[in-house]
C-alpha cells in the first residue's frame, strides 16, 4: 500500500490570509501543506501526505452553505483522497458548523471517511457528533498540539479501516453508540462498588449517562371534532388476521398500513395482535380493545365525529427503539396529512 | 435471622433407576419425574432430557430456570406458600444443589420465552449453559387458557426442583455459606459507623402472564414491603412471568440473587445491609405512583443512607425505576440503579422509556437489541419453530441450516438487571 492520501480543510485564518476581515473568502484549492498541515505532516511521518488543502473563508461557507458546501465536495472528488480531514476548529463557533458539514457531506457523498476536531462547546460538535467523528480539543489554538496528537493516529486508523476504540481511548467525543462487551466484574457487583463510591462521596462514572428526554408537548385541541377526520394509530400490534407484513413481536422493523374501509367492528375472525409485550388473548379476543373501530363507527353514525379515517397504521411499540418509531410517524404522518386527516387517535398498550 | 446454605457440588447428571446425589453426581429417575408431571391434568406429555455444558443442544423456548434446594433444619420449606406451607422461611440450614438447575419448555405460552444455548457464541450470554440441567418439554392439553398452560408448567418445574432438593437433604454439604441479618436497631448498634444500604428489588407485576409470587401472593396485589434476604435464599419469591427473555428474573435468578451476595460481601465492612425492600411494577399510572410512594417512604423509615435498585422487563416499568430512582433521592438516600438497554439493532437510539437527571448511577447489563448469529446445534429440546415470533425473533430469523439471527433480548438472562452477568454496554 502506498501513502494514505489526505486532504485538509482549514479557514482562512489557519490558512494565514487573514481574520474576520478576510471571512467573505471564496473556496479555494491548493495543492500544498499549509498551517496545521505542518503538524499534521510531522505526525503522518512516511504513512500518509496531504496532497491538498482546501480553504475557505467561515462567513462564505455559512452564508452561501450549498453553494459551498457543492464547490468544496467537486474540489475533494477531484482528488479521490483516503481520508478528509476538516480543522480543527477548536471553539470558533461557525468555523467548528464549517467542518462538521463539509466532513459530513464528503463522508455522505464519497463514502470515505472523515475526522474532524473541535472544543466540546463548539456548536458544531452538538450538531455533528453523531455522524462523524470529531477529536476533543482545547478551546483555543494554543491546543493545537495537543489535538494533532490525537486527530493524526484516529485519522490512520480511520483510513486503514481499523476497528475504532471508544472515546475515551481514542479522544472523540461519544457518538451516542451503545455497544456491548464483557465488564471483569458481574453488575451487581459493579453496583455495589459504584454505590459504596458514592456514599463516601468519591467519583464513580455512570454507565450509561441519562439523555436528554423528548417530551412531546401537545397539539392545540381540534376546533370542531364533529367535522374532523379522524385517524386510528396504534403500537399495539393490531393487523389483520394472520400478519400479512409478519411485524415482529418485539423490536419492530417496520409498520403496516391496513384498510378498514368495509368493517364496523374487528373480530377474532378478521384481527388479531402481534405484540408480544402483553398477553394477546384479550387483544385476539375483539381487537377493538386495542383499536376502536366499533365506536369510532358508531360516533360517526351519530355525527360526534366527521369520519374514520379509511386507514389504521399499526407496528408494535414492544422493544422498538425509538429512532425507528420516530422515523415510521415521520413517513406515514405525511400521509396522513396529505390525506386529509384532522386528528389521530394513538394508543398504546 | 440467620441461614446457613450448604452447597453440594454436582458436576455431572445422568438418568438412572434411582434418584440421588453421589459424588457430585445427580441421578435421576426419569419415570418418577415423568409421573409426578403428569399428575397434573392440563398436562397432556412431557419430555424429561438432560443438557450438560458444552454439549450441542439448544432449548427453547425457556420458561424458568430453577436450583434444587432443600430445608435441611429450621422453620417451612422451599417455595413456602407454594410448594411449601406459607411458613416464614430463611432461617436454620438449607442446602443447595450447586450446579444443576430445572429447566422448563414445551410449547410456546407467550412470546416472551428464551434460547438457551449450552455451547457456542450463544452459551457465553446465558448463566445456565454453565449448568448440568433437567429438562422437562411440557405439553399441554388441547384447548387449554394461556394462564391455567402457564401455570402448569410454573408448577412441573417447582415441583421437579423440590423433588430433586429433597435428594440432597442428608448429604453432608462441601461448603457451607452463612448470611445474617439483625433486626435494624441491632446493626445500627453492631456498626453505627457504616452506612446504612437496603436493596429495592423490582417484582416484574405487568399481569397478563407478567406475575412474580411473594409467598404465593401475586407481586401485583401488594404494597412494598420489607424482606430478609436469606428469604430470598428459601424461594420466597418465584417467577411465573413471560416477559423477555434476556431480562426475565427466573426463579434461578431470585434464589442466587447477586445483589443480595455482593451486599453481603461489603456488609459490616463498607456498609451495614439492612434488608430488603420488595415493590412491584404494575401497569396503572396510580399503582406506580403509590407504590414508589410506599418505597421511598419505607428508605427514609428505616433511615437508610443508600440503596440498589434493581429493574425487571423494560419499557413500561422504566417508569417505575425513574419514579423509584426520583423519589429515594429527593429523600436524600443515594441510589444506584440496575438496569438494560433497548438502544435498537445500532445502538444509536435512546436505550431506556424513561429518564431523570437524579439517575446519575446506573449500572447496565446491555443493549438488548444487539444481534447474533447462533449456528446450529446437534439437538433441539421443545420446539424451534417460535424462533421467528418471540420477542427479539424476526421473520427468517431461523435459517435453513438450523442456525438463528436474534436480538440477544431472545437469550434467556443475556442483559439480567439483578447484575448477574458481566456484559454492559459503553458508548462509542
Amino acid at each position: 500500500m502506498g501513502k494514505i492520501k489526505v486532504v485538509q480543510y482549514i479557514n482562512q485564518f489557519y490558512a494565514g490570509i487573514g481574520g474576520e476581515e478576510k471571512a467573505d473568502y471564496k473556496p479555494e484549492v491548493r495543492e500544498e501543506i499549509i498551517g496545521p498541515g505542518m503538524a499534521f505532516k510531522a505526525a503522518f511521518k512516511d504513512e500518509a501526505e496531504i496532497i491538498a488543502t482546501i480553504i475557505c473563508g467561515d462567513s462564505y461557507f455559512n452564508e452561501n452553505l450549498d453553494s459551498a458546501k457543492e464547490k468544496i465536495l467537486q474540489m475533494v472528488k477531484k482528488y479521490n483522497p483516503d481520508i478528509f480531514i476538516a480543522g480543527p476548529a477548536f471553539n470558533a463557533g461557525r468555523y467548528g458548523v464549517a467542518c462538521g458539514t463539509i466532513a459530513e457531506a464528503v463522508q455522505t457523498e464519497m463514502k470515505i471517511p472523515v475526522l474532524t476536531g473541535m472544543y466540546c462547546e463548539n456548536p458544531g460538535a452538538d450538531m455533528f457528533r453523531k455522524s462523524v467523528y470529531i477529536v476533543e480539543t482545547k478551546n483555543s489554538a494554543a491546543g493545537m498540539r495537543a489535538a494533532v496528537k490525537k486527530m493524526a493516529p484516529l485519522a490512520m486508523k480511520l483510513a486503514k479501516g481499523e476497528e475504532i476504540g471508544s472515546p475515551s481511548e481514542e479522544g472523540y467525543l461519544s457518538r451516542g453508540i451503545r455497544k456491548n462487551y464483557f465488564a471483569a466484574d458481574r453488575g451487581s457487583k459493579r453496583a455495589v462498588d459504584m454505590l459504596i463510591k458514592k456514599l463516601k462521596g468519591e467519583e464513580f462514572i455512570t454507565e450509561f449517562p441519562m439523555p436528554d428526554f423528548d417530551r412531546v408537548e401537545p397539539n392545540p385541541a381540534v376546533k370542531d371534532i364533529s367535522k374532523a377526520k379522524v385517524a386510528l394509530v396504534t403500537s399495539g400490534g393490531i393487523v389483520p388476521k394472520g400478519n400479512p407484513d409478519r411485524i415482529e413481536s418485539s423490536s419492530a422493523s417496520k409498520y403496516g398500513k391496513y384498510d378498514i374501509l368495509n368493517y364496523t367492528d374487528l373480530t377474532s375472525e378478521t384481527h388479531e395482535t402481534a405484540h408480544g409485550g402483553y398477553d394477546p388473548t384479550y387483544a385476539n379476543q375483539d381487537a377493538d380493545r386495542v383499536l376502536p373501530v366499533d365506536i369510532m363507527r358508531e360516533f360517526e353514525k351519530e355525527g360526534k365525529i366527521g369520519e374514520l379515517h379509511r386507514y389504521f397504521y399499526s407496528t408494535t411499540g414492544n422493544g422498538t427503539s425509538v429512532a425507528n418509531s420516530k422515523a415510521y410517524a415521520a413517513e406515514f404522518s405525511k400521509e396522513l396529512k396529505n390525506d386529509g386527516v384532522d386528528a389521530v387517535i394513538l394508543t398504546s398498550t | 435471622m440467620k441461614l446457613e446454605l450448604g452447597y453440594i457440588y454436582i458436576n455431572d447428571i445422568k438418568f438412572s433407576d434411582l434418584s440421588k446425589v453421589e459424588n457430585g453426581t445427580l441421578y435421576v429417575n426419569k419415570e418418577e419425574i415423568e409421573a409426578m408431571i403428569l399428575e397434573d391434568e392440563n398436562v397432556k406429555s412431557v419430555k424429561v432430557e438432560i443438557a450438560k455444558p458444552g454439549e450441542s443442544i439448544r432449548i427453547t423456548p425457556v420458561k424458568d430456570v430453577i436450583e434444587p434446594r432443600v430445608k435441611v433444619e429450621g422453620p417451612g420449606g422451599i417455595f413456602p406458600g407454594i410448594i411449601s406451607k406459607v411458613e416464614t422461611v430463611g432461617m436454620g440450614k438449607t442446602n443447595v444443589l450447586k450446579g444443576s438447575a430445572v429447566v422448563t419448555t414445551g410449547k410456546i405460552v407467550g412470546f416472551q420465552e428464551g434460547i438457551i444455548d449450552m455451547a457456542g457464541v450463544g452459551a457465553e450470554y446465558t448463566p445456565f449453559s454453565k449448568l448440568n440441567n433437567l429438562v422437562l418439554a411440557c405439553e399441554p392439553v388441547d384447548g387449554i387458557e394461556a394462564h391455567e398452560h402457564e401455570k402448569s408448567v410454573r408448577m412441573a418445574g417447582l415441583k421437579t426442583s423440590t423433588y430433586l432438593g429433597k435428594l440432597a437433604k442428608d448429604i453432608k454439604p462441601d461448603e457451607v455459606e452463612t448470611f445474617e441479618t439483625l433486626s435494624i436497631v441491632d446493626s445500627i448498634k453492631k456498626y453505627p459507623e457504616l452506612p446504612k444500604v437496603a436493596y429495592v428489588q423490582m417484582l416484574q407485576s405487568q399481569g397478563l402472564l407478567h406475575d412474580t409470587y411473594v409467598y404465593g401472593v401475586d407481586a401485583k396485589r401488594t404494597l412494598s414491603t420489607l424482606i430478609n434476604p436469606t428469604e430470598l435464599m428459601d424461594g420466597a419469591i418465584i417467577s411465573g412471568n413471560c416477559v423477555s427473555a434476556c431480562d426475565k428474573n427466573t426463579t434461578y435468578h431470585h434464589l442466587n440473587n447477586p445483589v443480595v451476595h455482593d451486599l453481603f460481601e461489603k456488609h459490616g465492612k463498607e456498609i451495614n445491609f439492612v434488608g430488603i425492600i420488595i415493590t412491584n411494577e404494575n401497569v396503572y399510572l396510580a399503582d406506580k405512583e403509590r407504590s414508589s410512594n410506599w418505597t421511598a417512604k419505607l428508605a427514609e423509615q428505616i433511615g437508610l443512607d443508600g440503596v440498589i435498585i434493581s429493574q425487571e422487563g423494560f419499557g413500561n416499568p422504566d417508569t417505575d425505576l425513574i419514579m423509584n430512582c426520583k423519589k429515594i433521592e429527593e429523600k436524600g438516600i443515594k441510589t444506584v440503579i440496575i438496569t438494560d438497554e433497548y438502544a435498537g439493532r445500532d445502538g444509536a437510539s435512546q436505550s431506556l422509556a424513561d429518564a431523570d437527571e437524579k439517575a446519575d448511577a446506573v449500572v447496565t447489563g446491555g443493549n438488548a437489541n444487539e444481534l447474533i448469529e447462533l449456528k446450529p446445534m446437534d439437538k433441539i429440546i421443545g420446539d424451534i419453530m417460535p424462533v421467528n415470533t418471540i420477542a427479539g425473533g424476526f421473520d427468517g430469523s431461523l435459517k435453513e441450516d438450523g442456525s438463528i439471527v436474534v436480538e440477544l433480548q431472545a437469550i434467556t438472562g443475556a442483559t439480567n438487571e439483578l447484575g448477574f452477568n458481566k456484559l454492559t454496554a459503553k458508548e462509542y
